[in-house]
């Protein structure tokens, strides 16, 4: 189990490197870097003294150089003008657009991305689990067709419209300050009680809104995956020893439906960074959806860059556990790793 | 007084069509300590019968009228299990605790999840209050019992580590933990080996004297009821027709029904030419393209296929990354030749590389080493020619002379393709005829294997898994081929069906010439239908023979196990239970001098130890040379 581990960990290694270039290479696709785009706006405004300045950080940024110079410069694998200093070395590169490294523009918003999708993912998982099971032991009953009506209306529902919605219900009801993840005068506090209560009080809204798609798409697989293991005969076998219904579901076909609800904890995390950059934006959730929006339409590369892999980062982190946990559920994975040893 | 009797038992199903009975006032008792056969065929209501007594019957089903009184020995208390609620606590305790049942398929019937100790123990720890550790215990003392190699480890391994036979132990102790009066046992062997299927039978039988239980074995294997029941009872559409004690049924049978049943089933001592007699003969109707005479046919007996030192190893994906993968050896050398208008056997337990080999003919997968010659005779260059070699229209003509008839008749058939799609199918891809001549061909086709050409635009599900194989052979046949490669043709259907089938496919092989290569695991129905007999084990040829020397005389110790292990349709060869060598015959270093094979020697060749019998012994080959 703990070669298993480190071996996963270890193949993690080179599909980082394989990701790390594939974001560069796609970043730098349009033509020009965000330094070149300047440099034309100045020329045409025909100030020639900043031009210079600008060709100044072009060379400071090794920009003029080959492209498989830049993406080794931008990793820290190739010595840049001012020797090794790139992601391995902890230099997360320099944001154009905010005129500060990206680790200042980004450094805030990190933890709370990580902490907004964790809990969303806890949510999806608490409340699909039991409407899973609920709607799968009792195929075709009237709660089973409400839960399905309700997961295709939270499917069919855009998010942002969704959040407005709960946004202003929440103003009116609770009192809640409309958007951000905390009361404006938190903003910039160090953390206390209040500010911890009143990012929770915050979170609940943005966490169902980004939340309900992916609920509902795991409710009709777990569904799926429930009703096709209650027919098994090693189900009937177990019948036929004599449990009753409730013991016999949780140990058996539960269970085994369980493996593709671990397995999506990988796959989750991606659509829901993707998919909420637009509620982040409506919501004003101070994530990195928003930045990354702004990066990409201005070209900042190394921002662009590092949000793209820092979410990559999450997802192979989400896959590296769903597998571990799998190995741990699922001798058939586990005892299969080892058998080829 | 009987230990199990149902009084006039109706199960009905409730479906979308209406109602359907499954079970039709059906009535009969298990004596105590006694084995009582419930024999049918598919669909007849046995099982259906053992779901009614678990209280395990599917959601649509319901009994409808009748009773089935369970008289605990232990107690003596009588319940009717029709009145209990299947979910409530009464049947519960009852269910696991003083009936048991082993099911069919050993692969589903344990969660891949859960350790075998476990499972076994559960029911253990849920009727008899024992705590985990006892349960442990009790475990393995039970798996000692049904003769597990090493009971302790075998406690903490997961079912997919056990072969299918250890599997079905498990399932057996896992029915027998609770040491209940009653073991129903659903087809119990039908889905393994010969050579397990004996040893499973013998130790049902060991167990139920030391447990002292009764039996209700539900079946459809008249070897198997012979050699295992007291009591038969023969059920035909939900009713009961016959029931008694197994000689009078096997030696006077009354019911019609059961008659037929019995003449049914290919037998070791038939006449030379005597034919099985099916519930419903087809009389194959000939004529027009098919019966045309083909340019040319070479002559009788002489070679059309020669395999030759065939070895074929798949590569295993390993776990880890840098592991190298690992190599199994499905074919190891193997040797034959058929002859034209021949039949020729090919049998051998699962994984003995019998499918392989024919795959291998049919040039639809490539061996690693040695050839395939195949008689071209009259094509642009003739002779014998390695398949390997052919390409382009020879190739197409080789395809065309070589045709498969498949195992299951369920999956082999496209369901979204009608009947006329399914057989004109092959005449588009050879381009062979226009369109006229092709639906005259179809539907003499039809009438050839015995079904109607009105239903040619009917889609393959409203077809009987027999109707179905028919249709495939009527497919095989389409292009006019010389040899036919059938795939365990009949090992899907009933008994009946089954003697169709083989009867349908000898008719044919006298009409229309054919040569057949036929690929079984079942001895007696190759033994029917084959003139000579080659037997494989662990992807080797062990013997080859004329299928009269081989039955009789057979020469190597796993064709003689393989023969020991067929549980015969007779009360006067019956089993020998205690001579079963059948578990270590098919390991070849287990195997005697001089049938020891050698490791590191060059791929095993066959020593004629008769005038055309041939055995695999290394020993007598090194002799011979020496």
């Amino acid at each position: 189990m703990l070669v298993y581990t480190l071996r996963r960990i270890v193949g993690m290694i080179p599909t980082l490197l394989v990701i790390s270039f594939l974001v560069f290479f796609v970043i730098e696709l349009p033509p020009g870097d965000y330094l070149s785009n300047q440099i034309a706006q100045l020329k045409a405004q025909g100030e020639a003294s900043s031009v210079a300045k600008l060709e100044f950080l072009r060379h400071e940024f090794a920009l003029d150089a080959p492209f498989w110079q830049r993406y080794l410069i931008w990793i820290g694998a190739w010595p840049g003008p001012h020797g090794f200093s790139g992601l391995l070395q902890g230099d997360w590169g320099w944001s154009f657009e905010f005129g500060k490294p990206v680790e200042q523009v980004v450094g805030p918003t990190l933890l709370l991305t990580v902490v907004l999708n964790f809990t969303t993912v806890l949510f999806v998982y608490i409340v699909s689990f039991p409407i899973g099971i609920y709607s799968a032991t009792r195929q075709y009953s009237w709660g089973d067709y409400g839960f399905t009506l309700l997961g295709y209306l939270g499917l069919a529902t855009p998010n942002f419209l969704l959040g407005l919605i709960m946004l202003y219900l929440s103003n009116r009801w609770f009192g809640l300050s409309v958007g951000g993840l905390m009361a404006p005068e938190f903003i910039g506090q160090p953390w206390s009680v209040d500010k911890f209560l009143s990012v929770l009080a915050h979170l609940i809204i943005p966490t169902i809104v980004i939340g309900t798609s992916g609920t509902a798409g795991m409710i009709r697989r777990l569904r799926a995956n429930l009703l096709d293991e209650l027919h098994k005969q090693y189900v009937t076998t177990a019948r036929a020893k004599g449990l009753s219904e409730t013991k016999l579901l949780v140990k058996y076909p539960m269970r085994m439906a369980l493996n593709p609800f671990i397995a999506d904890i990988g796959n989750i995390i991606p659509s829901l960074v993707s998919g909420s950059v637009i509620v982040s934006v409506v919501l004003n959730l101070p994530t990195v959806g928003p930045i990354l929006l702004t990066s990409l339409q201005s070209q900042d590369q190394f921002l662009a860059g590092f949000i793209i892999l820092f979410v990559s980062v999450l997802t192979l982190a989400g896959m590296l556990i769903s597998d571990i946990l799998l190995a741990m559920v699922d001798p058939r994975i586990r005892l299969g790793a080892e058998a080829g040893r | 007084m009987s230990i199990l009797s149902i009084q006039d038992l109706t199960v009905d199903f409730k479906s979308m069509e209406g109602g359907l009975r499954a079970v039709d006032h059906a009535s009969f008792s298990i004596a105590p300590g006694r084995t009582t056969a419930l024999v049918g065929e598919s669909g007849s209501g046995k099982t259906v019968i053992s779901q009614a007594i678990m209280g395990i019957l599917p959601e649509a089903a319901q009994i409808t009228n009748g009773k089935i009184l369970f008289n605990d020995p232990a107690d003596g208390v009588e319940t009717d299990i029709a009145k209990l609620d299947p979910g409530g606590r009464r049947m519960r305790d009852l269910r696991g605790n003083r009936i048991g049942i082993v099911f069919q398929e050993p692969m589903t019937s344990l969660s891949p999840l859960h350790t075998v100790g476990d499972q076994i123990g559960e029911a253990a720890r849920l009727h008899l209050g024992l705590t985990g550790k006892q349960a442990r215990a009790a475990t393995r003392d039970m798996l000692r019992l049904v003769q597990f190699p090493d009971p302790e480890r075998a406690l903490d391994t997961y079912p997919f580590e056990l072969s299918g036979g250890l599997r079905q132990r498990a399932v057996i102790a896992m029915a027998l933990i609770c040491r209940p009066a009653l073991l129903i046992a659903d087809e119990p062997t039908t889905a393994l080996d010969v050579t397990i299927q004996a040893e499973i039978l013998r130790l049902m039988n060991q167990l139920q004297s030391e447990l002292d239980m009764s039996i209700l074995l539900i079946t459809h294997d008249f070897g198997v009821v012979a050699n295992m029941a007291e009591e038969v009872v023969v059920i035909y559409r939900g009713r009961i027709m016959e029931s008694g004690p197994v000689d009078e049924i096997f030696r006077d049978p009354q019911h019609p029904y059961l008659k037929a049943l019995l003449h049914a089933v290919p037998r070791f001592d038939m006449e030379p030419g005597e034919r099985l007699a099916p519930l419903r003969e087809i009389k194959p109707e000939t004529g027009g393209h098919l019966m045309k005479p083909r340019e040319e046919t070479g002559s009788r007996g002489a070679p059309i296929i020669e395999v030759d030192r065939l070895s074929k190893n798949f590569m295993l994906r390993s776990g880890g990354m840098f592991q190298p993968p690992r190599m199994v050896k499905a074919l190891n050398g193997v040797s034959f030749t058929v002859k034209r208008g021949e039949c020729l056997g090919l049998v051998g337990e699962s994984g003995s590389g019998k499918t392989t080999t024919a795959m291998a003919m049919l040039h639809a997968i490539r061996p690693s080493s040695g050839q395939i010659r195949y008689d071209m005779n009259g094509e642009a260059v003739g002779g014998l020619r390695d398949i390997s070699t052919l390409q382009g229209e020879d190739l197409m003509a080789f395809r065309r002379k070589i045709q498969v008839v498949f195992q299951d008749p369920f999956s082999s058939l496209n369901p979204r393709m009608t009947i006329y799609d399914i057989l004109s199918e092959p005449y588009i891809i050879h381009k062979s005829c226009n369109v006229a001549e092709r639906n005259e061909r179809i539907a003499e086709l039809m009438r050839l294997v015995g079904l109607d050409e009105k239903h040619l635009g009917r889609y393959p599900h409203s077809f009987s898994g027999g109707q179905r194989q028919r249709i495939g052979i009527a497919r095989a046949l389409a292009l006019g081929p010389e040899v036919i490669l059938c795939d365990e043709p009949v090992s899907a259907l009933d008994v009946s069906v089954q003697a169709q089938i083989l009867n349908l496919l000898k008719d044919l092989q006298d009409k229309l010439g054919l040569t057949y290569v036929f690929v079984s695991h079942n001895l007696a129905v190759v033994d029917y239908i084959a003139d000579r007999i080659a037997v494989m084990c662990r992807g080797m040829v062990v013997e080859l023979a004329d299928k009269s020397a081989l039955i009789r005389d057979p020469r190597h110790p796993y064709t003689q196990a393989l023969l020991e292990a067929v549980p015969e349709p007779s009360l006067d060869h019956l089993l020998d239970f205690d001579a079963l060598s059948a578990g270590r015959a098919s390991d070849p270093q287990a195997w005697p001098e001089p049938f020891r094979p050698r490791p590191d020697g060059p791929a095993p060749e066959l020593t004629e130890v008769a005038p055309d019998h041939f055995v695999l012994a290394p020993g007598l080959t090194e002799a011979a040379a020496a």
